[in-house]
């Protein structure tokens, strides 16, 4: 019959507006603002309306989720701040936009450099967001970041991060990233294990 | 071989046949005819320029046959001097090399003799020089490879436009005066318009009239542009206008190291990262050798990456076409939240939604998240299939869809064939091609799948053939996700600089959109020497004026629906 | 009239007003209503270029909905919308076009740079056909850093977009203003794209020097 196909649709689109009740009703009140709400809206029985009302509630990001990277500091007994980073440049050599500059210094007396960077740059309207820097860093001392809501108005002024903007504690990374903060950790104990025993 | 002037390419690393410019004519007219090379795949140029004085500078174009039944390649090379390089061009018999030619003559400068409409494609008529050749320079141009060595130690930052006289990315011919300069892009465009306008006699006296569809335009999925002429709503002549997002990958990518290109590929199709990056890490890895063979279980994370990848963007090419159809957006909605779930997948695994560098010379970035695995599962056994059944219910059958669908935008097997078609649109013509099984790669040969195909080549098929598409991939993927060993992802130990053997290579997957090729040459130093992206969607678009030529103007965006392009990739 | 300060709690407070800010206080209570109208209908562009735009049709879809911000009537002609969202790179090819369609949109407008790309040039930054930044050309009200920002941060910017609407005033704004506002020049598909407000610099810097070779005939 001609038309079938149309009222077919038809029926298709009606039940999912239907479902949009039914699961409303179901979780009765839970399905909004709650963890498992979101949770349940993004899985695989997700039906009816499938909204994340940002910026009420948000997506959880996975662990593995990468935007504008930073640096970690860790915090010594004398709560100076201690980068991780020692300026040794690999990041910003394999940095594909090639947007990562780092001023590196020397020790005045022994003319050997300095491990930790004078200024860190990265500029953060040509970085790319791949992840490589964070890969490839052998003191796990750069990682990806989680904060995706650095929306400015003016990007002259702000829009290239230097070490301060960048610099964050090992304690954020910690809370945003515990599975790689764990695996880091093991790995730095474990250099720093070969280091005590030499 | 048959013909005393085919001489074996002796260079290490090479293969193929270097063939003199007077008879590539007659050897390739003979490879078609009599040995089945019917499919041109790739035509591309690279600049063999050096210093040094013994060696002699040449350009050297590049010809990738294959057989539609199949097989391997052959591989032609036409080797021209630098100063005034002209080539016989292919089109009259291959017509699917016609934007190939005019890309290779846009950026490296090289005249192909009988081009019917040698013009410009992706930069605009009147710039300034041949881009891709080894000796013109960009604005900003630091070294020739990277990494620079202003970023490090001494690393003052800077931007570089603030070190241009203009603040922009610009610099002109010395003795230019902008004063006198007229634009000759649009009108040499619809010279050569008219100049294809075919006769059409209907009975209404009518005048013919030129109508742009794009850049901006709601229909064209990016920035893609139509110059189509009409009589009445009859289309006479249409000529595609690309380059509104040429990228310079290519060039970017020449000077990048091999790794590097790994994200800038994400970029490409951006719909389908994850076959872009399979493309670029099979072809460097032909380059490097066994060395860098991916372990099992990386094979496998490789396979229901593309897979997924392949519904993911088979479902937002439905919605689309639909939305082009006239249904606006109820369609693209739904097939929106399959692709969202399908993203979350690729966010936690490769950290990015579109862009997942996800791949590796050897292997893959990183081992499935926790909790991951069961969640592709679900997704793959429960949802996907009973959402793509849905959708099948409810569009497939829809009378609107079939109307505006059936015998709309024909393209015939031969035509498919010889317009260098790949994918969706050469299989919907009736042409078992797909390079999963023609010429398999990776561990595609241990699944069990059917080459989705349908025989009327029209604007229906193209739809069904993708909704055929997407439950072979969800085949695979339940055999893949089944069998998914354990083990290692990655041999070697990832370095940040690989060492790639001198030679060439033209690694091809079956992308979502064709047959997506990487030609790369190296001179084993750790940044590409050439660098090319055999990019379907820009190919596929070479038979869109023989598709609407005699069509309605109406059928123009639903054609190019169902070609499905993503403008990333046709401009790169 | 004076200038005031369009500080949105100025109205709010209890404390006595001179009598001479009585006038201005009717403007700010008008001023809010004002924008909340607008902040409540801001009408994009559908205009995608790259990548981003992508991520901007994700945020128009049903997960992020822009739809709860009143924008999700997302218009194909620039002289029926409010805000142009740049999602991605633009090119020296594309840049004509978009100046074009910018002066095309009727005021108040507005243009939120999506992307790395449209920001300042984005990883592509050093190719030959990529522009340094939409703002090289048009001005920008919101830079959303990212690529490509989620959907999530492209809220967020146009959250700082309704910002921005919100601390205008009436009375300030360039579009009540007498002196006409001039449309931006479009740019010149030249040897390299020609920005016409670059006409002095390129002939101070060209001119002096001798013509180049006649760059071999150009057609073939
Ligand atoms: S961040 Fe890591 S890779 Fe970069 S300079 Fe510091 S230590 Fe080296
Ligand atoms: S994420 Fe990529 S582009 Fe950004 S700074 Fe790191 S390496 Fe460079
Ligand atoms: S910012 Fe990144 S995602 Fe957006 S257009 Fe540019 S390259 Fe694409």
């Amino acid at each position: 019959m001609y038309g079938l196909g149309i009222l077919k649709g038809m029926w298709v689109t009606l039940t999912h507006f239907v479902d949009t009740f039914v699961d409303d009703l179901r979780w009765l009140g839970r399905r909004y603002y709650t963890p498992e709400g979101i949770a349940h809206r993004s899985s695989k029985d997700s039906r009816g309306i499938f909204t994340v009302q940002y910026p009420e509630e948000k997506l959880p990001v996975p662990e593995e989720f990468r935007y504008i990277p930073f640096l970690i500091y860790d915090i010594d007994e004398n709560g100076e701040h201690q980068d991780r980073c020692t300026s040794c440049g690999i990041c910003a050599k394999v940095c594909p936009p090639q947007c990562i500059w780092i001023v590196r210094t020397e020790d005045p007396e022994t003319k050997r450099p300095v491990p930790e960077p004078v200024e860190f740059f990265i500029d953060i309207d040509i970085c790319m967001n791949c992840g490589y820097c964070s890969e490839y860093c052998p003191f796990q001392a750069i990682r990806m970041d989680h904060d995706y809501e650095l929306s400015s108005f003016d990007r002259h002024a702000e829009h290239i991060f230097n070490k301060e903007r960048l610099s964050k504690p090992a304690a954020y990374y910690n809370e945003i990233r515990p599975v790689n903060f764990a695996i880091d950790e093991a790995e730095r104990a474990e250099k720093a294990a070969k280091k005590a025993g030499n | 071989m048959r013909f005393s002037a085919l001489k074996r390419d002796e260079r290490a690393g090479y293969e193929g046949h270097i063939v003199p410019a007077s008879s590539l004519l007659e050897v390739a007219k003979a490879l078609r005819d009599e040995d089945g090379f019917d499919l041109l795949s790739s035509v591309t140029a690279v600049d063999y320029l050096t210093d040094n004085e013994e060696e002699e500078s040449f350009f050297e174009v590049v010809y990738h046959l294959y057989k539609s039944t199949g097989g391997g390649a052959e591989v032609l090379r036409v080797q021209v001097p630098r100063e005034n390089p002209v080539v016989p061009s292919l089109v009259e018999l291959y017509p699917g090399a016609d934007f190939q030619e005019r890309e290779a003559w846009d950026l490296m400068g090289i005249k192909f003799e009988g081009h019917p409409d040698l013009r410009r494609i992706l930069m605009w008529e009147g710039f300034a020089g041949h881009p891709l050749r080894k000796d013109w320079k960009e604005v900003y141009f630091e070294e020739e490879a990277k990494p620079f060595g202003n970023r490090w130690p001494g690393g003052q930052v800077y931007r570089v436009e603030d070190q241009n006289p203009y603040g922009k990315n610009n610099q002109y011919p010395d003795g230019f005066d902008p004063e006198s300069w007229v634009e000759t892009e649009d009108p040499l465009l619809y010279e050569n318009l008219e100049k294809a306008a075919r006769e059409y006699t209907e009975d209404i006296d009518t005048e013919q009239v030129v109508v742009n569809l794009g850049p901006q335009h709601p229909s064209t999925h990016g920035v893609f542009r139509m110059a189509v002429r009409l009589d009445g709503e009859t289309i006479v002549a249409l000529k595609p206008v690309m380059g509104y997002l040429h990228r310079n990958h290519e060039k970017i990518g020449e000077r990048n190291t091999y790794i590097m290109n790994m994200p800038f590929t994400d970029r490409l199709d951006y719909l389908a990262s994850m076959s872009n990056n399979f493309g670029y890490a099979l072809a460097v890895e032909k380059l490097m050798g066994d060395k860098v063979a991916p372990p099992e279980r990386a094979e496998y994370l490789r396979v229901i990456m593309a897979e997924l990848t392949r519904i993911s963007n088979h479902l937002w090419a439905i919605g689309f076409l639909l939305n082009d159809l006239g249904a606006f957006f109820t369609p693209a909605l739904y097939a929106i939240e399959e692709r969202e779930l399908i993203l979350d997948i690729f966010e936690a695994t490769a950290g990015s939604r579109m862009m997942c560098n996800y791949f590796r010379f050897g292997g893959v970035a990183r081992d499935l998240p926790a909790g991951i695995l069961p969640r592709m599962k679900d997704l793959v056994n429960e949802r996907l299939p009973r959402k793509i059944d849905e959708l099948d219910l409810y569009l497939s059958e829809n009378e609107l869809v079939r109307s505006r669908g059936e015998g709309v935008g024909i393209i015939t097997p031969e035509d498919a064939i010889a317009f260098s078609a790949t994918g969706p649109v050469l299989r919907a013509s009736g042409v078992p091609y797909d390079i999963r099984r023609a010429d398999p790669y990776s561990i595609y040969d241990r699944f069990k799948f059917d080459v989705a195909v349908r025989y009327h080549g029209d604007v229906y098929d193209r739809y069904m053939i993708r909704v055929d598409e997407m439950r072979q991939s969800l085949r695979i993927l339940k055999q893949a996700l089944k069998d998914l060993p354990e083990g290692e992802i990655l041999t070697g130990h990832n370095p940040y600089q690989v060492r790639v053997p001198a030679g060439e290579a033209y690694g091809r997957v079956e992308g979502p959109k064709g047959e997506l090729g990487y030609y790369i040459v190296s001179n084993g130093k750790p940044s590409p020497w050439r660098y090319h992206v055999r990019a379907p969607s820009f190919i596929n678009l070479t038979i869109l004026e023989k598709m609407c030529v005699g069509q309605k103007v109406a059928d123009v965006v639903v054609n190019l629906g169902s070609i499905d392009i993503v403008l990333g990739e046709v401009d790169r | 009239m004076t200038e005031i300060n369009a500080s949105p709690n100025m109205n709010s407070s209890g404390y006595e007003m001179p009598p001479e800010m009585r006038q201005n206080i009717a403007i700010t209570t008008l001023d809010k209503i004002w924008n909340m109208g607008r902040r409540y209908s801001v009408w994009p562009m559908m205009f995608g270029l790259a990548c981003c735009a992508i991520e901007m049709i994700c945020t128009a879809a049903s997960r992020y909905d822009l739809a709860r911000f009143g924008m999700e009537v997302m218009r194909p002609s620039p002289r029926q919308s409010d805000l142009m969202i740049v999602s991605g790179t633009v090119t020296k090819k594309m840049i004509p076009q978009i100046v074009r369609l910018y002066n095309q949109m009727p005021e108040p407008k507005y243009v939120l740079a999506m992307g790395a790309c449209a920001s300042g040039g984005g990883p592509f930054k050093e190719g030959y056909n990529v522009v340094s930044g939409v703002d090289k050309y048009i001005p920008v009200d919101v830079y959303v850093p990212g690529c490509p920002p989620t959907p999530q941060a492209l809220l967020h910017g146009l959250m700082k977009l309704q910002e921005k609407i919100d601390s205008e005033s009436i009375t300030s704004v360039r579009w009540y203003q007498k002196e006409a506002i001039e449309a931006i020049p479009v740019p010149i598909l030249g040897p390299d794209i020609i920005d016409p407000r670059d006409f002095p610099t390129i002939k101070s810097l060209t001119q002096g020097k001798p013509a180049a070779a006649e760059p071999a005939a150009e057609t073939a």
